[in-house]
Protein backbone atom coordinates (compact mmCIF):
# COMPACT_ATOMS: atom_id res chain seq x y z
CA UNK A 1 0.00 0.00 0.00
CA UNK A 2 2.86 2.34 0.81
CA UNK A 3 4.38 1.55 -2.58
CA UNK A 4 1.18 2.58 -4.38
CA UNK A 5 0.94 5.78 -2.31
CA UNK A 6 4.58 6.59 -3.19
CA UNK A 7 3.90 6.03 -6.89
CA UNK A 8 0.77 8.23 -6.82
CA UNK A 9 2.54 10.99 -4.89
CA UNK A 10 5.53 10.86 -7.24
CA UNK A 11 3.27 11.15 -10.31
CA UNK A 12 1.31 14.08 -8.86
CA UNK A 13 4.47 15.97 -7.90
CA UNK A 14 5.93 15.38 -11.38
CA UNK A 15 2.73 16.87 -12.86
CA UNK A 16 3.17 19.86 -10.52
CA UNK A 17 6.80 20.24 -11.65
CA UNK A 18 5.70 20.16 -15.30
CA UNK A 19 3.14 22.92 -14.64
CA UNK A 20 5.84 24.99 -12.90
CA UNK A 21 8.19 24.49 -15.84
CA UNK A 22 5.43 25.66 -18.18
CA UNK A 23 5.00 28.84 -16.13
CA UNK A 24 8.80 29.24 -16.08
CA UNK A 25 8.87 29.13 -19.90
CA UNK A 26 5.84 31.26 -20.76
CA UNK A 27 5.88 33.56 -17.69
CA UNK A 28 5.20 37.03 -19.07
CA UNK A 29 7.41 38.91 -16.58
CA UNK A 30 10.60 38.14 -14.65
CA UNK A 31 8.89 37.94 -11.19
CA UNK A 32 6.57 35.22 -12.58
CA UNK A 33 9.64 33.18 -13.47
CA UNK A 34 11.07 33.69 -9.98
CA UNK A 35 7.83 32.37 -8.43
CA UNK A 36 8.05 29.34 -10.72
CA UNK A 37 11.63 28.61 -9.60
CA UNK A 38 10.66 29.13 -5.94
CA UNK A 39 7.83 26.59 -6.27
CA UNK A 40 10.06 24.18 -8.19
CA UNK A 41 12.65 23.90 -5.42
CA UNK A 42 9.95 23.19 -2.84
CA UNK A 43 8.58 20.44 -5.10
CA UNK A 44 12.11 19.06 -5.53
CA UNK A 45 12.44 18.80 -1.72
CA UNK A 46 9.25 16.70 -1.70
CA UNK A 47 10.61 14.47 -4.50
CA UNK A 48 13.87 13.89 -2.61
CA UNK A 49 11.94 12.97 0.57
CA UNK A 50 9.87 10.52 -1.51
CA UNK A 51 13.08 8.96 -2.88
CA UNK A 52 14.34 8.55 0.67
CA UNK A 53 11.08 6.85 1.68
CA UNK A 54 11.29 4.56 -1.36
CA UNK A 55 14.84 3.47 -0.57
CA UNK A 56 14.22 3.34 3.18
CA UNK A 57 17.20 5.56 3.92
CA UNK A 58 17.00 8.63 6.14
CA UNK A 59 20.24 10.15 4.83
CA UNK A 60 18.39 12.17 2.17
CA UNK A 61 17.33 14.74 4.78
CA UNK A 62 20.68 16.50 4.55
CA UNK A 63 20.32 17.11 0.82
CA UNK A 64 16.72 18.29 1.33
CA UNK A 65 17.90 20.74 4.00
CA UNK A 66 20.68 22.01 1.69
CA UNK A 67 18.19 22.56 -1.14
CA UNK A 68 15.85 24.42 1.22
CA UNK A 69 18.64 26.72 2.41
CA UNK A 70 20.08 27.45 -1.04
CA UNK A 71 16.62 27.89 -2.56
CA UNK A 72 15.69 30.54 0.00
CA UNK A 73 19.00 32.33 -0.49
CA UNK A 74 18.66 32.27 -4.29
CA UNK A 75 15.06 33.57 -4.18
CA UNK A 76 16.21 36.41 -1.91
CA UNK A 77 19.10 37.17 -4.26
CA UNK A 78 16.79 37.27 -7.31
CA UNK A 79 14.37 39.61 -5.52
CA UNK A 80 17.20 41.82 -4.29
CA UNK A 81 18.53 42.03 -7.85
CA UNK A 82 15.12 43.09 -9.17
CA UNK A 83 14.59 45.60 -6.35
CA UNK A 84 18.01 47.27 -6.26
CA UNK A 85 19.73 46.33 -9.52
CA UNK A 86 22.54 44.75 -7.50
CA UNK A 87 22.89 41.91 -4.99
CA UNK A 88 25.72 43.03 -2.68
CA UNK A 89 25.97 46.79 -2.42
CA UNK B 1 5.06 -1.85 10.24
CA UNK B 2 1.57 -1.74 11.71
CA UNK B 3 -1.22 -1.47 9.18
CA UNK B 4 -2.82 1.64 10.65
CA UNK B 5 0.51 3.51 10.61
CA UNK B 6 0.93 2.53 6.96
CA UNK B 7 -2.56 3.91 6.23
CA UNK B 8 -1.72 7.18 8.01
CA UNK B 9 1.60 7.57 6.14
CA UNK B 10 -0.02 6.79 2.77
CA UNK B 11 -2.88 9.23 3.37
CA UNK B 12 -0.46 12.01 4.37
CA UNK B 13 1.69 11.37 1.28
CA UNK B 14 -1.26 11.48 -1.13
CA UNK B 15 -2.82 14.50 0.62
CA UNK B 16 0.46 16.43 0.51
CA UNK B 17 1.09 15.74 -3.15
CA UNK B 18 -2.52 16.63 -4.09
CA UNK B 19 -2.17 19.96 -2.25
CA UNK B 20 1.13 20.68 -4.04
CA UNK B 21 -0.49 19.88 -7.39
CA UNK B 22 -3.34 22.29 -6.56
CA UNK B 23 -0.80 25.02 -5.82
CA UNK B 24 0.97 24.45 -9.12
CA UNK B 25 -2.33 24.45 -11.05
CA UNK B 26 -3.05 27.82 -9.42
CA UNK B 27 0.40 29.04 -10.47
CA UNK B 28 -0.25 27.98 -14.05
CA UNK B 29 -3.87 29.15 -14.41
CA UNK B 30 -4.42 32.33 -12.35
CA UNK B 31 -4.78 35.57 -14.30
CA UNK B 32 -2.26 38.06 -12.87
CA UNK B 33 0.98 38.19 -10.90
CA UNK B 34 -0.37 38.70 -7.38
CA UNK B 35 -2.95 35.91 -7.60
CA UNK B 36 -0.23 33.66 -9.01
CA UNK B 37 1.92 34.60 -6.01
CA UNK B 38 -0.94 33.68 -3.68
CA UNK B 39 -1.47 30.11 -4.86
CA UNK B 40 1.86 28.25 -4.53
CA UNK B 41 3.26 30.01 -1.46
CA UNK B 42 0.52 28.58 0.76
CA UNK B 43 -0.19 25.29 -0.97
CA UNK B 44 3.39 24.16 -1.50
CA UNK B 45 4.31 24.84 2.11
CA UNK B 46 1.34 22.84 3.41
CA UNK B 47 2.00 20.02 0.94
CA UNK B 48 5.68 19.66 1.73
CA UNK B 49 4.88 19.81 5.47
CA UNK B 50 2.43 16.89 5.03
CA UNK B 51 5.04 14.85 3.15
CA UNK B 52 7.73 15.62 5.74
CA UNK B 53 5.40 14.61 8.60
CA UNK B 54 4.65 11.32 6.79
CA UNK B 55 8.40 10.73 6.37
CA UNK B 56 9.01 11.58 10.04
CA UNK B 57 6.37 9.04 11.18
CA UNK B 58 7.80 6.37 8.85
CA UNK B 59 11.41 6.74 9.97
CA UNK B 60 10.49 7.12 13.65
CA UNK B 61 8.76 3.72 13.51
CA UNK B 62 11.44 2.22 11.26
CA UNK B 63 14.45 3.28 13.32
CA UNK B 64 12.77 2.87 16.71
CA UNK B 65 13.52 6.39 18.00
CA UNK B 66 12.28 9.89 17.25
CA UNK B 67 13.69 11.34 14.03
CA UNK B 68 13.36 15.11 14.15
CA UNK B 69 15.33 16.10 11.02
CA UNK B 70 12.10 16.25 8.98
CA UNK B 71 10.57 18.54 11.60
CA UNK B 72 13.67 20.76 11.26
CA UNK B 73 13.21 21.02 7.47
CA UNK B 74 9.48 21.76 7.74
CA UNK B 75 10.10 24.41 10.44
CA UNK B 76 12.70 26.03 8.18
CA UNK B 77 10.30 26.03 5.23
CA UNK B 78 7.45 27.41 7.34
CA UNK B 79 9.72 30.27 8.45
CA UNK B 80 11.29 31.14 5.09
CA UNK B 81 8.28 30.78 2.75
CA UNK B 82 6.45 33.93 4.00
CA UNK B 83 9.70 35.93 3.88
CA UNK B 84 10.34 34.85 0.29
CA UNK B 85 6.70 35.62 -0.65
CA UNK B 86 6.99 39.10 0.91
CA UNK B 87 10.17 39.82 -1.06
CA UNK B 88 8.53 38.53 -4.25
CA UNK B 89 5.51 40.82 -3.70
CA UNK B 90 7.84 43.79 -3.17
CA UNK B 91 9.75 42.89 -6.33
CA UNK B 92 6.46 42.73 -8.25
CA UNK B 93 5.36 46.13 -6.94
CA UNK B 94 8.74 47.60 -7.88
CA UNK B 95 8.59 46.00 -11.33
CA UNK B 96 5.07 47.46 -11.81
CA UNK B 97 3.54 44.23 -13.07
CA UNK B 98 0.00 44.65 -14.40
CA UNK B 99 -2.91 43.91 -12.07
CA UNK B 100 -6.40 42.72 -12.94
CA UNK B 101 -8.89 45.60 -13.39
CA UNK B 102 -11.01 44.62 -10.40
CA UNK B 103 -8.10 44.58 -7.92
CA UNK B 104 -9.14 46.58 -4.86
CA UNK B 105 -7.11 49.50 -3.41
CA UNK B 106 -4.79 49.81 -6.39
CA UNK B 107 -3.78 53.33 -5.34
CA UNK B 108 -2.00 51.88 -2.27
CA UNK B 109 0.52 49.97 -4.39
CA UNK B 110 3.03 52.80 -4.74
CA UNK B 111 2.73 53.76 -1.07
CA UNK B 112 3.18 50.17 -0.01
CA UNK B 113 6.38 49.99 -1.99
CA UNK B 114 7.71 53.27 -0.58
CA UNK B 115 7.03 52.17 3.06
CA UNK B 116 4.66 55.11 3.67
CA UNK B 117 1.53 55.00 5.76
CA UNK B 118 -1.63 55.51 3.65
CA UNK B 119 -2.35 58.95 5.16
CA UNK B 120 1.21 60.29 4.73
CA UNK B 121 1.86 62.67 1.91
Amino acid sequence: MLNYALLIACGLICCALALNAWRLIIGPTTPDRIIAVDTMYINCIALIILLGLYQGSSSYYESALLIALLGFVSTSAFCKYLLRGDIIE
Amino acid sequence: MAIFLEIVVSLLLVLGSVVMLIGSIGLAKFPDYFTRLHAPTKASTLGVACILIASMIFFSVDLGHMDLKAALISMFLLITAPVAAHMLAKAGLHYKVSMKENTQNKHLAKKAYLHQRPDDK
